[in-house]
């Protein structure tokens, strides 16, 4: 499961798994062949990711895949502090 | 900071459940919810089973939060679909306990026989 990481100011932030690293938007030129990813779909896989977490005092790493055999549920949102 | 600051005072002990960042939106954008103008992410909550499927989200503009309870009733209308190998379906509205159908050839055109609209709201 999850992993204590060392506390430090710079911690290394998390992405999709599986997918290409260091590549922005812009290198991929032209821009308008930008390719549109469809929006998550019902019945088909979430997309894996490994994301820096908070738990219980500890910094640790979260992989989406170290959860299989529960049912998760992952919520976004848009910042500390934000109200509701 | 905001676990302890603001959070602690709503959940004894603070949130029970890993708190992740996503600096960079990457991960909100796999799963549509980071809009690149604003720079934040959407309230977005997704349903995942035990095999890693996406069973349902939903995804709220910032001011308006989620229902807590709606998300834990989906949750075990999908643990009790899911039990029954999915030979049983969940009406709208349905909590444990309530009337399953079976689908099948005998259930068709049939469903205003044994389920109400009215109990939905029982």
């Amino acid at each position: 499961m999850a992993e204590e990481v060392k506390v430090g100011c710079a911690r290394p932030t998390g992405g999709p798994v599986g997918q290409p690293q260091g590549k922005g938007p812009e290198e991929n030129a032209p821009a308008q062949a930008k390719e549109v990813k469809p929006m998550i779909q019902v019945g088909k896989p979430a997309p894996d990711f490994v994301s820096p977490a908070y738990h219980q005092g500890k910094f640790t790493q979260v992989k989406l895949s170290d959860h299989l055999g529960k049912w998760v549920v992952l919520c976004f949102y848009p910042g500390d502090f934000t109200f509701v | 900071m905001w676990n302890d600051h603001e959070l602690t005072k709503m959940v004894a002990g603070g949130v029970p459940f890993p708190m992740l960042s996503d600096s960079g939106g990457r991960v909100g954008t796999a799963y549509g919810v980071y809009d690149p103008d604003a720079g934040v992410e959407m309230r977005g909550r997704f349903i995942i089973d035990p095999d890693g499927i996406v069973q349902g989200y939903e995804v709220l503009t910032p001011p308006v939060g989620r229902n807590v309870a709606e998300t834990i009733r989906q949750i075990q209308a999908y643990q009790h679909v899911r039990a029954s190998k999915g030979t049983e379906a969940t009406p709208s509205g349905w909590r444990p306990g309530k009337l399953t159908l079976k689908p099948g050839p005998d259930l068709v055109g049939r469903v205003w026989e044994v389920w109400k609209p009215s109990m939905e709201r029982e």
